[in-house]
């Protein structure tokens, strides 16, 4: 499969003639459109969509029942709400050329926070049991995305101020994170019984799941946030050559802490949305390598790890992707273990496509036999 | 500038890049320490060699990772390697009556090659061995489920017969596992690979500068292979003292090894970065682990998560002195 | 070196050529290294120098032409493969390992070993008692056991040379050694390099300090513009011939100036820029410059002169040690670039690919980049903004872009550049500092540059004018400050000609 030019480094001057000679030469249109960079993880999940449909038969149907719409189009989006968040935040990290190894730890000491302050203690109200949570639930979730967004702060400090290497920052965190959801949890798995709580990650909304609306307002606001002020500017521009960028005058040591800090709450709304949905908090298992998917999704969406461009309705398809994955593997009978196998060759595949070095070997051994009619360089 | 540059005679000078081991040598001892004054019982031979039995695969997966380390790379995969390990010895055996002795060679091979395998694509393709590991655990952990989703129990009577073996110490005052003694020999291998081999010694020159060892002419591609390949046989041989300690094969063994390792690794004096450390560290880094684990068990009052916790704040405290220790350096 | 006597030919290159896309950066060059002499290759930006010695050390082969040590052709694929024929490099970087100890960072590779007893490991007592016998030859006594990373630059090179020899190096390619060492290192270098060269080693030393050259080196070599001009005797080269050699045309006596409006400086009570003593240990040695505004001070010096490291200095790019700052009067610290441009100051960098362009974004993105740093995040240029600011500076200077959104690494060479430049202008400077503005730009571009920089001088800005091409700086510049061996020599008036300012660099202080 020809690499999407997003996962491609800029070529030289006067390589894209020859680029064209070996790509899609029938329809202009065809290629012009491949060259977007949303083409391929496009590609990708219509592929997955229909090798679902084709194991399962009911796939494409949606029926409203209970007041809201119903199907496994609806569930992917749903189950894969989390996780999108959590690949929006890390989509900023990566751009500037880091990475955030936490976020699995941080969804759950977020999950945590706001179980520990909801709970949900059953009391007599009015001539009937109802729960009352321990404080109101919107203090709690505000404590929860503070505690979340306080990680990210530490983490960006260690990487800006400190100069740590990202990986190393965010694996102190990592190591130390599921400690202190246990901490916060006492060890046990906390169980949330007041039923408004259950309406973020259960609830729904004109008919579709609430998580989804979550994670679309999150996309909209960080998609507002690159678009209407010099954000996006300035974290690609910190990304693709940091020496200019310092040159140019850009706060870069501001933006990379900010970068983390919203990483940090991304991963909180992730975890309010998760432990929500389960109506527990688990400190864990919440959020278990969720941060490998989340990497794995922006990467999919074809920001590459080395930082600059970036894409977040790339990372949305990212996971997207994944979820599909997830759901067609189960759809086509096999145990869903094989997940993982499944993920190991994707990412293979992926990483060796981005590698420079592999595509070279490629390009030598596809030139050293040209196919009959088509030219040679 | 010339001639002369002695140290003050009276005052040796130190090595700069042994200070983190031996800070973690003075941990080591502090904890213990400490332990000892606390808790009656605590200063007992038997407690400090349970150290050693009870993180024995820990201690010899650690020796593989600090090579890696040392040469500027990380390996995720070391979990998934273990239980990939177990799972497969216990089939080989439960299902298919393999002895314990033509299982072991197997499995150790296995690992040998997983190892080489992501070690020639980090190389060849210049990779970043963060994702290349990734990958390989997810394959490792993968191919478990594959072989079987629940754990399956060893009852062979070999594995049975190591597992329960003691080897007495001191005379009948205590005893060591086969597990705690492999693990010895791993580190003083370790050792002795670090500090009188050429590959060792090019291990650290990676580390160092990749680009200046390049251009010193030192084998750099075939090591880094190499380096990986080693990893990848401490990881199988980390599994087989597992699978004695554990006598089961399952997909969720080992889940999360892979940060205590790197911990170990750290807080025994070995920077991320690459180039300084010990593998004497290693040890030292596995039994501050272990102590840590210990008291808190002792403790009863402290819950076991706060293991975690504490090794987060050291493994803080060793970042941050390693980042102190290179700002410094001109 | 047993078979090599003095001044037997020991390195011989016929004919070389290379070439990289569109830019020949050798043109059959001859080069003949003797044993048992100091030969020096000078020449200035883009003559081939560095070319000729990657070719020369194996870091990649020449297009045509051959190679022989000691008669027989060789054709060297690597650093490494260089380096087992028996020709050694000492890089200005020191490429050696710092968290190694000295002695085994000479060894490295070919470690001693002891097999006795059935152990086989590396015999570190004789690895260590080789390394102290070889330091010794150099005449260096220092512990061997030390790490690389405690020894001061000039001792690493040293161990880098011993490393040389200790692979019975027979040709020494010296790179820039000296570019970090102070003086009374520069003299140890020098016995040594002379110690080495009485024993038989043919040395090749690259450097662009003059006086050292000529201190030191017994044959000259120099190219220009990828051609080799001659090879000469130290003793037959005086600077000033060294110079027109280098620099190559008949340097005209006659004054070039380019038609325009005489220098209006405005009589401010302070001028805009007054750094008196400015300097930095290793970069620059205490300097004084002074800027108005409305004219255009050029800076005049050979490659390596400290041209660049002055420009870095004013903007903060570099920390300065000694000397203070005024603008317009007040004395400033100025420690970020950020501040920098606070305080209106622009420069565009000398390497406009590392530290200018930003590659895969947008031409319009490049161009409002700094602007919109001053601006800060919330007062974000919309994109329709962006382009009409850009248009107008694409229109201004001339840039030839088919389309705003494309990508700027697609420009070449010289619209970068004005891009770059663009990027500058679109802030509104009160001082602007021009750090090769002209480099790897055609010769139309060139002139539609210097056109703007003197507009921008009459329009009332500061410009500090810096360029390797002395007819350039001759030609705009109003007043010009001479620098020579990261030190300023001198300040002549605008209307001197080439012949005079080269005089001055050769006659030093």
């Amino acid at each position: 499969m020809r690499p999407p030019r997003s996962l491609r480094s800029l070529p030289p001057e006067g390589a894209h003639a020859a680029d064209r000679q070996s790509g899609i030469r029938a329809w202009p249109w065809l290629s012009r459109l491949a060259e977007h960079r949303l083409f391929w993880p496009t590609c990708t999940l219509v592929l997955l969509l229909a090798l679902n449909a084709t194991f399962n038969a009911g796939f494409w149907q949606l029926q409203w029942r209970d007041g809201h719409l119903y199907g496994s189009l609806i569930d992917i989006l749903n189950r894969a709400a989390p996780l999108a968040v959590v690949a929006l935040g890390m989509t900023l990290v990566i751009a500037t050329r880091g990475i955030d190894i936490s976020v699995g730890a941080v969804v759950a000491i977020a999950g945590a926070t706001a179980a520990l302050l909801i709970g949900g203690t059953l009391v007599l109200k009015g001539g009937q049991q109802t729960y009352v949570s321990r404080t109101p639930m919107a203090v709690a979730i505000v404590a929860a995305l503070a505690v979340a967004a306080l990680c990210g702060l530490w983490n960006g400090l260690l990487v800006a101020r400190v100069g740590m290497q990202p990986i190393i920052a965010t694996l102190i965190l990592m190591v130390a994170g599921r400690g202190i959801a246990q901490l916060i949890t006492n060890g046990q798995i906390i169980t949330v019984y007041y039923a408004p709580y259950f309406t973020i990650g259960n609830g729904f909304l004109l008919g579709l799941p609430f998580a989804v609306f979550i994670a679309a307002a999150v996309w909209v606001v960080l998609h507002l946030l690159m678009t209407r002020t010099a954000l996006g500017l300035f974290i690609q521009a910190i990304g693709i050559n940091p020496a200019a960028a310092r040159l140019a005058g850009l706060p870069e040591r501001l933006i990379t802490v900010c970068v983390y800090v919203f990483c940090g709450f991304a991963a909180g709304v992730a975890g309010l949305i998760v432990s929500s949905n389960v109506k527990s908090a688990d400190g864990n298992n919440a959020g278990l390598l969720l941060e490998l998917d989340a990497i794995l999704a922006v990467t999919l969406g074809g920001t590459l790890l080395t930082g600059g461009r970036f894409s977040l309705a790339g990372s949305v398809l990212g996971a997207l992707i994944i979820q599909t994955l997830t759901s067609t593997i189960y759809s086509i009978g096999v145990p869903p273990e094989i997940n993982l196998v499944v993920k190991a060759a994707v990412v293979f595949v992926v990483m060796l496509l981005q590698s420079a070095e592999f595509r070279a070997s490629v390009r030598a051994w596809v030139q050293r036999r040209p196919l009959p009619g088509a030219p040679v360089r | 500038m010339s001639g002369v540059a002695a140290a003050h005679p009276l005052r040796p000078r130190i090595d700069a890049r042994v200070v983190p081991v031996l800070g973690a040598v003075a941990v080591f001892i502090v904890t213990a320490g400490f332990g000892s004054v606390a808790y009656g019982g605590f200063f007992s031979p038997q407690v400090f060699l349970n150290l050693l039995i009870d993180n024995a695969f820990l201690c010899i997966v650690g020796v593989g990772m600090t090579f890696v380390i040392l040469s500027g790379g990380i390996d995720l995969s070391v979990g998934a390697v273990i239980a990939l390990t177990t799972m497969v010895s216990a089939a080989l055996v439960e299902q298919h009556h393999w002895s314990a002795a033509a299982a072991i060679p197997l499995v150790l091979a296995m690992g040998t090659a997983f190892g080489a395998f992501m070690g020639w694509l980090i190389t060849r393709f210049r990779l970043q061995p963060f994702i290349v590991t990734l990958a390989g655990m997810f394959l490792a952990r993968g191919l478990c489920y594959l072989i079987s989703i629940d754990s399956i129990s060893i009852t062979d009577a070999g594995y049975t017969a190591i597992a329960q073996t003691r080897i007495p110490l001191f005379g009948d005052a205590a005893s060591i596992t086969v597990g705690a003694l492999l693990a010895v020999v791993m580190v003083a291998i370790g050792i002795w690979l670090a500090h009188g081999t050429e590959f060792g010694r090019t291990v650290y020159a990676i580390g160092g500068n990749e680009a200046s060892a390049v251009l010193m002419g030192l084998p750099v591609g075939r090591t880094t292979v190499l380096v990986y390949t080693f990893s990848g046989l401490c990881s199988a041989l980390g599994g087989v003292v597992f699978t004695f300690y554990m006598l089961s094969g399952y997909g969720l063994h080992a889940v999360g090894l892979e940060l205590d390792a790197i911990a170990a690794v750290v807080i025994g004096g070995t920077l991320l970065t690459g180039g300084v450390g010990y593998v004497i560290g290693t040890l030292f880094g596995v039994l501050i682990l272990g102590v840590i684990q210990t008291l808190i068990s002792f403790d009863g009052s402290l819950s076991s998560w706060w293991t975690r916790i504490v090794i987060g704040a050291l493994l803080f405290v060793s970042c941050l002195l390693q980042r102190l220790f290179e700002a410094r350096r001109p | 070196m047993a078979d090599a006597s003095i001044g037997s030919v020991i390195l011989e290159a016929r004919g070389l050529t290379r070439a990289f896309t569109g830019v020949v950066a050798l043109r059959d060059v001859d080069f003949t290294l003797r044993a048992g002499e100091v030969h020096a290759v000078m020449g200035q930006n883009g003559a081939g120098k560095s070319t000729l010695i990657k070719v020369l050390t194996g870091v990649f082969p020449p297009d045509r032409g051959e190679l022989r040590l000691h008669g027989a052709p060789i054709a060297p694929s690597s650093p490494a493969a260089a380096q087992h024929l028996g020709i050694s490099t000492v890089y200005q970087e020191v490429n050696l390992c710092p968290n190694l100890s000295v002695a085994e960072n000479i060894f490295a590779g070919r470690y001693p070993r002891r097999g006795a007893a059935g152990l086989w490991r590396i015999d570190w007592p004789r690895l260590n008692a080789d390394a102290r016998a070889l330091l010794a030859r150099l005449q260096l006594n220092i512990d061997v056991t030390r790490l690389l990373s405690s020894c001061s630059v000039a001792v690493q090179q040293m161990v880098a040379i011993a490393r040389a020899l200790s692979v019975q190096a027979r040709v020494l390619v010296l790179d820039e050694p000296t570019s970090s060492l102070d003086e009374s290192e520069v003299q140890q270098l020098f016995g040594v390099m002379r110690r080495l060269r009485d024993d038989g080693m043919a040395i090749l030393f690259v450097t662009h300090f003059l006086d050292q050259m000529y201190a030191v080196s017994d044959r000259i070599t120099v190219l220009r513009n990828g051609e080799r001009v001659g090879e000469f005797l130290k003793d037959d080269l005086p600077p000033a011939a060294l110079i027109r050699a280098m620099v190559g045309r008949e340097l005209s006596a006659a004054v070039a100036r380019q038609a325009h409006a005489p220098a209006a400086p405005a009589h401010d009570a302070h001028p805009a820029l007054q750094a008196t003593g400015l300097g930095r240990r290793g970069l620059l040695q205490p300097t004084d410059v002074m800027l108005r505004r409305g004219e255009v001070v050029g800076v005049g010096g050979l490659l390596g002169s400290g041209r660049t490291e002055l420009a870095r200095l004013l903007f903060a790019l570099e920390r300065s040690d000694s000397g203070e700052v005024k603008l317009a009067g007040e004395a400033v610290h100025l420690t970020t670039p950020v501040q920098a441009i606070r305080h209106r100051l622009a420069m565009c960098p000398e390497d406009r690919k590392v530290e200018g362009i930003v590659g895969e974004l947008s031409v319009r993105e490049n161009l409002v980049l700094a602007l919109q740093a001053r601006l800060g995040v919330r007062r974000f240029l919309r994109p329709g903004k962006q382009a009409e600011i850009a248009r107008r500076f694409v229109q201004s200077l001339g840039i030839q872009v088919a389309d705003l959104d494309a990508p700027i690494a697609r420009l070449s060479g010289g619209n970068q550049q004005k891009a770059v430049l663009g990027r500058w202008l679109a802030t509104d400077p009160k001082i602007l500092i021009l750090d090769e503005p002209t480099r790897g730009i055609d010769v139309a571009a060139k002139q539609e540059v210097m056109n703007e920089i003197l507009q921008l001088a009459r329009a009332g800005l500061a410009v500090l004018f810096i360029s390797s091409e002395m007819d350039e700086v001759v030609r705009v510049s109003d007043r010009i400050v001479v620098l020579r061996d990261r030190r300023k020599v001198g300040e002549l008036p605008g209307d001197t000609s080439e012949h005079e300012v080269f005089q001055l660099i050769a006659a030093g202080t």
